[in-house]
């Protein structure tokens, strides 16, 4: 689920799941039924004490006392620590009442602007506006699609502040309560995207469309860059997603 | 008693157009009733659930014009999960069994799929008119079978939308022999179109009047096509982009200087400072002017082109645009009837843009204003209070302080008297969004005074049940109460069941009502759809029999319909 509910995979997150990349070897997995699970390195240093930044659950913030929702809560910025995951402290769903579409814009807007030259007067006076669009404590949703799914969905980019619970929910998003899993092929290990190849062990990668327009493998980049850069997600085909790389890479 | 035919009642029925007009007519008397259904061409269903397709087509069987509109409006917020209704199918695929000659459909907050689509432009051969505004799940598939299929096409006009955009030839999906485009809006399509097909598109459209175009038709494109549409009305700039090609930047001049029908601007959505002053040319016809997706348009630019802007009656802008740059709006354009400012801005820190003297500023200049929505990060009761006094025909009056509940910034006390003199003063007000800190107070004052209030949004305010209770007593006219974070609860939502007769619909998230209260309110008003939506964990409220009275519910939304309940809710609304 977008928005709000992008958390409720936090309490796995203490798991260290051996996501495993299943296999569909047919045009049309959904025929054939789809289990996804995504391939993470829970091997690189920086991401294995993540922390879910939690976007504020409507029901928390209605006992919380106005004190609570002040100031500083409210201008909260991205970075958390841990001592963060109480929700009191966390952001106000839909607020400011703007639109999704117009908020969207806004973030899209400071990623460009953050690109290009800073030395010119007015860019000067942009990219403050930037600095404070970026620290937006407000959603920043992107499309996902798949292979062989015709419509896309939208997941909050800021409801997550690593790759693992950015998997989670693409997860739960995606995955099929009844699953035909009769052509579900495991890999019992684990492998960065990086280094998934088509050896003949066909599979699913995430990939996302950075403002280049071009296609890179999640999780090479730290989060952050990641978060600047990246326009949508795909979970495309692995043998699609080898293509792409060696391209890019 | 009718002393003329019914030809002759309908023909005056004709000139009835507005729906609470007819909708009163059709209540005189049963021939009234009869003629008036007969001839009826625009209906409008402000609540997608509060009816069916099968009552609408029993009752009105010769339509040419549907709105409906399904989510609530905190579905704007993400307040509403993915999947918890407003589909349009059902309804299409109804009008599309029954002999209804439909030509226009518009949908604001509602689920379309590419299948709709589909349906929709091979069932109706005189579809002339598609308006979507804010809705979700097709992609330009879907625009592909309506581009293709629908003949006579005149409007298609896509607001805000969700759209997944497969980067595909919709465009040229439009037969050679089409030429009956009016409207064409795609501003918030993401990807590439084919612009070949849309100079050709244009070209053969002399009727085309509003062309909205999305951020990825550059500069050049835009000049040619304005060339081709020298009789275009509503301009949507896509991409202006810093272009050193300055053939392109001369071309466009040239073109826009011929361009003496052009009323609206918008759009802008990447686009390089300077370009604004292109236009300087037919500001001074302007009417409506849409900056406020052009962040990267700083104030002294925006100023200088609205200086010239003499007859605007819309403006839509950024905050960035300053309380000096709201001065001049206020010196210079007369006529404005409504404004919209937005933040840049939004976490309340560093640069405060606009400030209550801007709001100030504005009243005192523009007598003319009656609709106005402005973010700002602070705000005083006596700027309210002058506001109120310069401008007493507000209609819609809509604050939002970015901060919640802050309090007047000067005298730190809740800004009740401002809002209070808001609402005194303006007569006419039919729709309210209150901001900042606020206590009962204020809303004894609405429900005192708000006599044709239809819409009011509370967030984070409040103290006691006693302020929604003033507000469910005192406006009669309401139709749309929607409140989140304000601590209301059971008391004030039971004390009057047949007040929510006479409105459209209740929202209320993140308040004190607890799931007993709801239950309770759901047995005394069947005719009431009370719709609990609960994402986070679907079994709690089951196991806690013993506790579940008091359980507070996370979002309540509450609506009158004539159908029950409602079939297609997904597992984690509850209609109780």
């Amino acid at each position: 689920m977008e928005g709000g509910s992008a958390i409720g995979s936090a309490s796995t997150l203490s798991n260290d799941e051996n996501l495993v990349v299943s296999s569909e070897d047919s045009s049309s997995p959904t025929e054939n039924g789809l289990e996804l699970r995504l391939t993470l390195s829970l091997g690189r240093k920086g991401y294995r004490d993540c922390r879910v930044s939690h976007v504020d659950d409507s029901s928390s913030s209605s006992s919380a006392t106005p004190s609570s929702l002040s100031r500083a809560s409210v201008t909260a910025g991205i970075k958390r620590t841990a001592d963060s995951m109480a929700p009191t402290s966390g952001q106000v769903v839909g607020w400011p009442p703007i639109r999704t579409y117009r908020m969207n814009s806004m973030v899209n807007q400071a990623k460009t602007l953050a690109m290009e030259d800073p030395n010119t007067e007015v860019r000067q006076e942009v990219n403050n506006n930037r600095d404070d669009a970026t620290k937006m404590r407000s959603s920043m949703f992107v499309k996902v699609t798949m292979d062989g799914i015709p419509i896309g969905r939208k997941i909050d980019l800021n409801a997550h502040k690593c790759y693992e619970s950015l998997s989670n929910t693409l997860e739960d998003m995606f995955l099929k309560p009844n699953t035909v899993s009769s052509t579900q092929e495991t890999d019992g290990h684990l492998e960065t995207r990086l280094k998934i190849l088509p050896d003949g062990s066909s599979g699913l990668v995430l990939t996302y469309e950075d403002k280049e327009g071009d296609w890179m493998l999640v999780g090479d980049v730290p989060w952050r860059m990641f978060i600047g850069s990246v326009k949508r997600l795909r979970i495309m085909k692995t043998s699609e997603a080898t293509g792409a790389a060696k391209m890019n890479l | 008693m009718n002393y003329f035919p019914d030809e002759v009642i309908e023909h005056v029925f004709d000139f009835v157009t507005s729906h609470r007009d007819r909708n009163s007519i059709s209540l005189v008397c049963k021939s009234w009733f009869k003629i008036e259904r007969y001839s009826r061409q625009n209906v409008f269903i402000g609540n997608c659930y509060a009816t069916s397709p099968e009552r609408l087509l029993r009752r009105f069987p010769c339509f040419k014009s549907l709105t409906l509109k399904g989510k609530p409006h905190f579905a704007d917020f993400n307040l509403v999960p993915h999947g918890w209704g407003g589909f349009v199918q059902p309804w299409i695929e109804a009008l599309a069994r029954s002999r209804v000659g439909l030509e226009e459909l518009r949908l604001k907050r509602m689920v379309v799929t590419d299948e709709s689509l589909e349906l929709l432009s091979r069932s109706f051969v005189n579809f002339k008119s598609l308006v979507l505004v804010s809705c979700e799940g097709f992609s330009t598939d879907g625009l592909a079978s309506i581009a293709a299929n629908c003949r006579h096409l005149q409007d298609l006009d896509l607001q805000e939308n969700d759209i997944d955009d497969h980067r595909g030839q919709w465009l040229s999906c439009f037969p050679e022999t089409s030429t009956t485009l009016v409207t064409l809006n795609f501003a918030c399509l993401e990807g590439e179109t084919n612009l070949v097909a849309l100079e050709r598109l244009v070209a053969r459209s002399p009727n085309l009047r509003s062309l909205k175009l999305n951020r990825t038709v550059p500069l050049e494109a835009l000049a040619r096509l304005m060339a081709c549409a020298p009789q275009i009305v509503e301009l949507g700039v896509g991409s202006y982009e810093d272009e050193q090609d300055s053939e392109s930047c001369l071309r466009l001049q040239a073109a826009i200087r011929k361009c003496t029908s052009l009323r609206s601007l918008s759009g802008f959505l990447e686009a390089a400072p300077h370009c604004l002053s292109a236009f300087q040319p037919v500001c001074h016809n302007l009417t409506s002017l849409n900056l406020s997706y052009a962040a990267e348009i700083n104030g002294s630019h925006l100023i200088r082109l609205i200086e010239h802007c003499k007859k605007l009656q819309r403006l839509w802008i950024l905050d960035s645009i300053g309380d000096k740059g709201l001065e001049v709006v206020a010196s210079t354009c007369k006529e404005l009837q409504e404004l919209r400012v937005f933040p840049t801005d939004l976490h309340g820190g560093g640069n405060a843009a606009v400030t209550e003297d801007g709001l100030v500023a504005i009243s005192a200049g523009c007598p003319k204003l009656h609709s106005i929505l402005y973010f700002c990060q602070q705000m005083t009761n006596e700027a309210l209070i002058t506001v109120a006094k310069n401008c007493p025909n507000f209609i819609r009056f809509r604050l939002c302080i970015l901060e919640p509940h802050k309090p007047d910034h000067v005298t730190s006390q809740p800004l009740d008297e401002g809002f209070g003199a808001i609402v005194q003063a303006c007569k006419n007000l039919k729709r309210l969004s209150v901001s900042g800190l606020l206590t009962d107070q204020v809303f004894l004052y609405i429900g005192m005074f708000a006599t044709q209030l239809e819409m009011l949004s509370i967030a984070f305010a409040g103290d006691t049940d006693k302020g929604m209770l003033y507000v469910l007593n005192g406006c009669k006219k309401m139709r749309k109460l929607e409140i989140r974070d304000s601590p209301f609860g059971d008391a004030a939502l039971l004390a009057d069941v047949n007040k929510y007769e006479t409105m459209r619909s209740l929202w209320m998230s993140s308040c004190e009502v607890t799931l007993g209260g709801c239950k309770r309110l759901a047995q005394k008003a069947p005719w009431l759809n009370v719709e609990i939506i609960n994402e986070n964990d679907n079994n709690r409220m089951e196991e806690e029999n013993g506790y579940e009275g008091r359980q507070k519910v996370d979002k309540l939304y509450l609506y009158r319909t004539v159908v029950g309940t409602r079939v297609d809710a997904p597992p984690f609304v509850w209609i109780l």
